[in-house]
């Protein structure tokens, strides 16, 4: 039975979703602003028989979950965009040993120890690997409470399909804000499909090893590396999710992910009633990023404009998708300050009109 | 008459797979697997064994031991054998690390899982010396020592004084035995053997977290012959790491 | 309709529990809504703020560019929300606390003797439910048995406080709808 409506906090929402899909290990080190997270797990985690470790370091906590994940377990780590700087590490060991983990990133201001408002200075980390070594991690966007929700299960559904990290990508606007929601059906570990990789003690069978160091002389890492590669363009082909809004007439396409994208939404809607037609194009994978969606939408005239809570880094994936399809316009408020819809409106009139006044032309 | 059946009086333990492994000759690594093995056979563990080696010479691990295993990164073993045995409790779980691994870039790892007391059994092998990227200084090299960076020999004020984590760990209320032994000698490897069962039943009985450092000769980094390195076990490491029960908090009645 | 409510005062003055009463009195009535708090560092050295947004249609922003109400609950906040609030907009403020009014002259104010009729209703422990209450009957935000289930379930499992925290909301409705 889905949960009753219930007004809850972006951050307790992600830690009761990982609980609803079978999540029954999180280890994580405070920081904030997603310090509620690790705190509501602390009892409800062990209420559903699962283990919660507030670990001596992020180092530490995203290898408790490499643990966990080898011996089978859905689990989860979180932390703010240092204590992440700090997991790199560990998830591209997930990464090259094909462990599933979900790691949630509620990205604070940086770089450094920056501040703690909302910012998404974190996208080129999140999703051109972040670690050392050739891989990607899923990167899932969501834009609100309901949408954490349904990402988080997702999220751990991508992780055992595809045996990888996956990252819940949000900010402290997402982990902070409260808003209802019902939550999925909950699942029970029991039920989840069986892993034949996993360590639960080899009686009965031969003894396994899971590994990323591959010295072989046969080309044994190279294979390996076409192997996740493939992963990859798989993972690109099937699991690319986005949003439309009011694009179909429109004259301007604000893109936007996150906490930007619900800034960016009111201010399209109060453009609406003035008789200004734009729209929305929010991914919600910001790996694999929806280039096909978005290159669809670039002709006939439109201009696309990208809204940033950070200097410009989602930008380089709507030029690599639109190319010189369409005008490609620039704004990016960086360093934890959290803009309004007005900021937004004047940006795409300024866009629409190429006045440069706020925010700034994009040269492919 | 019949000829009396022939008993078996010595072979590879199971808890070893058939291989040869890529140790140098004199290295204490071969001994420390032999023993953690035969523990794990004469204890009955193997099937519930997984264990984490570390990063290191003995990062191929798995290649050797005959039970399940996983890679941790550089240092990260206790913290990732805390996942396994927290999600796992009926499961045997054991670290195999080095000084570098477990005393240095792993140090707050190790000191957290010890005074959590983790129910791991943790194998330290202390050489003194880092063998894998060439014999550099370690956390545990002594005063003196000649390694590739400390070309002049180490002194406490350049480079510090030489880590006795197991004394330091020893101060964790969660760890319950700690224990030092050598592979340098027939009595040494016997002494050891027997810490490690004992190491291993702390966890069997659920007591807390167990460690048995091994000083361990590596005659390769420490450019000697076999015998000169052990005897250099003998006459040097030992003034700074010497032998013994350095904790034991588990009640057993033979400390 | 979308309607954007500023509350904003120090700690201890039950500035976030006002903002969380409104969100779930309006989730329970069917409306969407959305509460985003001041957080963190923000909040050392005292003060508390939240925004909360109601709509009966769904809302893309949290965070708005100007509020429709803003609830001052003392002077400083008052300072530093003042210029927030959109034109022809309300100001709600703590009578008791401050003494000099806003300087625009395009919003409507109301004062509320916020400590007398807490007292009145019971206890002065109940002022932001007595402010609460005024703010929603004042704009007819809630009809006065939402907001006191909203109450309810904001504060669930404390059960003790819900008859003077519903003394306190429904003087708060009664002064904003007869001015005493």
């Amino acid at each position: 039975m889905p949960s009753e409506k219930k007004l809850m906090r972006g951050s307790d929402t992600l830690a009761e979703a990982a609980v609803r899909a079978g999540c029954r290990f999180f280890s994580g080190y405070p920081i904030t602003p997603q310090n509620e997270l690790p705190e509501y797990l602390s009892w409800r985690l062990p209420q559903a028989g699962g283990t919660f470790i507030q670990a001596e370091s992020e180092l530490s906590a995203i290898n408790m979950v490499l643990g966990a994940a080898a011996t089978g377990a859905r689990a989860l780590t979180s932390s703010s965009s240092p204590g992440v700087s700090l997991k790199q590490e560990g998830i591209s060991y997930l990464a090259g040993q094909e462990l599933p983990a979900v790691v949630a990133n509620m990205m604070r201001g940086g770089p450094g120890l920056g501040n703690i408002a909302a910012s998404a200075a974190d996208y080129f980390q999140a999703t051109r690997g972040g670690g050392h070594g050739d891989y990607r991690t899923p990167v899932l966007a969501p834009a609100g409470c309901q949408e954490l929700a349904e990402l988080t299960f997702l999220a751990f559904d991508l992780a055992d399909k595809y045996r990888t990290p996956v990252m819940l990508l949000g900010d402290g606007l997402i982990g902070q804000v409260m808003e209802p929601v019902v939550f999925p059906d909950p699942i029970d570990p029991a039920d989840l499909p069986p892993k034949d990789y996993i360590l639960d003690g080899c009686a009965g069978r031969a003894p396994r090893a899971i590994f990323s160091m591959l010295l072989g002389q046969q080309g044994e890492l190279y294979k390996h590396n076409l192997h996740l590669q493939e992963k990859y363009e798989q993972i690109t082909a099937d699991e690319q999710r986005w949003e439309e809004n009011l694009t179909e007439d429109a004259d301007i396409i604000a893109v936007a992910y996150g906490t930007a994208s619900r800034i960016a939404m009111s201010a399209v809607e109060e453009l609406r009633a003035e008789g200004v037609k734009a729209g929305l194009f929010r991914p919600i994978t910001l790996w694999p990023y929806p280039k096909q969606a978005l290159r669809k939408l670039a002709q006939g005239g439109v201009k696309v404009a990208v809204f940033e809570l950070s200097a410009g880094q989602m930008v380089e994936d709507v030029m690599l998708s639109v190319g010189e399809r369409a005008e490609i316009h620039f704004y990016g408020i960086p360093g934890g300050v959290i803009p309004t819809p007005a900021d937004v409106i004047d940006f795409l009139r300024s866009a629409l009109k190429g006045d440069g006044k706020v925010g700034r032309r994009v040269e492919i | 008459m019949s000829a009396p059946a022939a008993e078996k009086i010595f072979g590879r333990p199971e808890s070893l797979k058939d291989v040869a492994t890529h140790y140098c000759p004199g290295c204490g690594h071969s001994v420390a697997h032999r023993l953690v093995a035969e523990c794990l056979d004469e204890m009955g563990l193997r099937e519930k064994t997984i264990g984490v080696p570390p990063v290191g010479c003995a990062v191929l691990a798995y290649n050797y031991f005959n039970f399940d295993m996983v890679e941790a990164p550089h240092g990260r073993a206790l913290a990732v054998a805390t996942g396994i045995k927290r999600v796992r409790p009926d499961s045997f779980v054991l670290t195999y690390q080095g000084d570098g691994d477990l005393a240095a870039i792993g140090t707050a790892e190790t000191i957290h899982a010890a005074n959590r007391g983790e129910l791991i059994s943790c194998i330290f092998i202390n050489n003194a010396i880092y063998g894998m990227t060439g014999g550099q200084m370690a956390p545990t090299t002594i005063i003196g020592e000649v390694t590739t960076t400390t070309p002049g020999g180490r002194e406490a004020k350049a480079h510090g004084s030489p880590i006795d984590i197991s004394r330091m760990l020893a101060v964790c209320e969660g760890a319950v035995y700690i224990e030092r032994c050598t592979l340098n000698s027939f009595k040494g490897i016997k002494q050891a053997k027997k810490a490690i069962r004992k190491c291993f039943q702390v966890q069997v009985d659920g007591l807390g977290f167990g460690l048995v450092e091994l000083l361990s000769p590596c005659p390769t980094n420490m450019k000697m012959s076999p015998k000169q390195a052990w005897q250099w076990i003998d006459n040097q490491m030992m003034k700074t790491y010497p032998l013994g029960l350095i904790k034991d908090t588990t009640g057993y009645e033979d400390k | 309709m979308l309607v954007r409510t500023q509350f904003a005062g120090f700690g201890g003055q039950g500035v976030l529990l006002m903002g969380y009463v409104l969100s779930n009195g309006a989730m329970l009535k069917g409306l969407n809504v959305t509460f985003f708090p001041s957080y963190g560092a923000e909040m050392r050295g005292g003060t508390a703020n939240c925004m909360v947004t109601l709509s009966d249609k769904k809302i893309a922003s949290p965070v708005g560019s100007q509020a429709d109400i803003l609830v001052a609950m003392n002077g400083p906040s008052l300072d530093k929300f003042e210029p927030t609030v959109a034109k022809g907009g309300l100001i709600v403020l703590n009578q008791s606390l401050i003494k000099w009014g806003p300087k625009r002259q395009d919003v409507e104010v109301f004062s509320v003797p916020l400590v007398d009729l807490a007292r009145e209703a019971g206890s002065e422990r109940a002022a932001n439910m007595v402010m609460i209450g005024a703010v929603c009957a004042k704009r007819d935000l809630l009809p006065l048995e939402d907001v006191v289930k909203g109450m309810q379930a904001a504060m669930k499992g404390k059960d003790k406080f819900f008859a003077l925290n519903t003394k306190g909301i429904q003087r708060g409705f009664t002064f904003a709808q007869t001015g005493k």
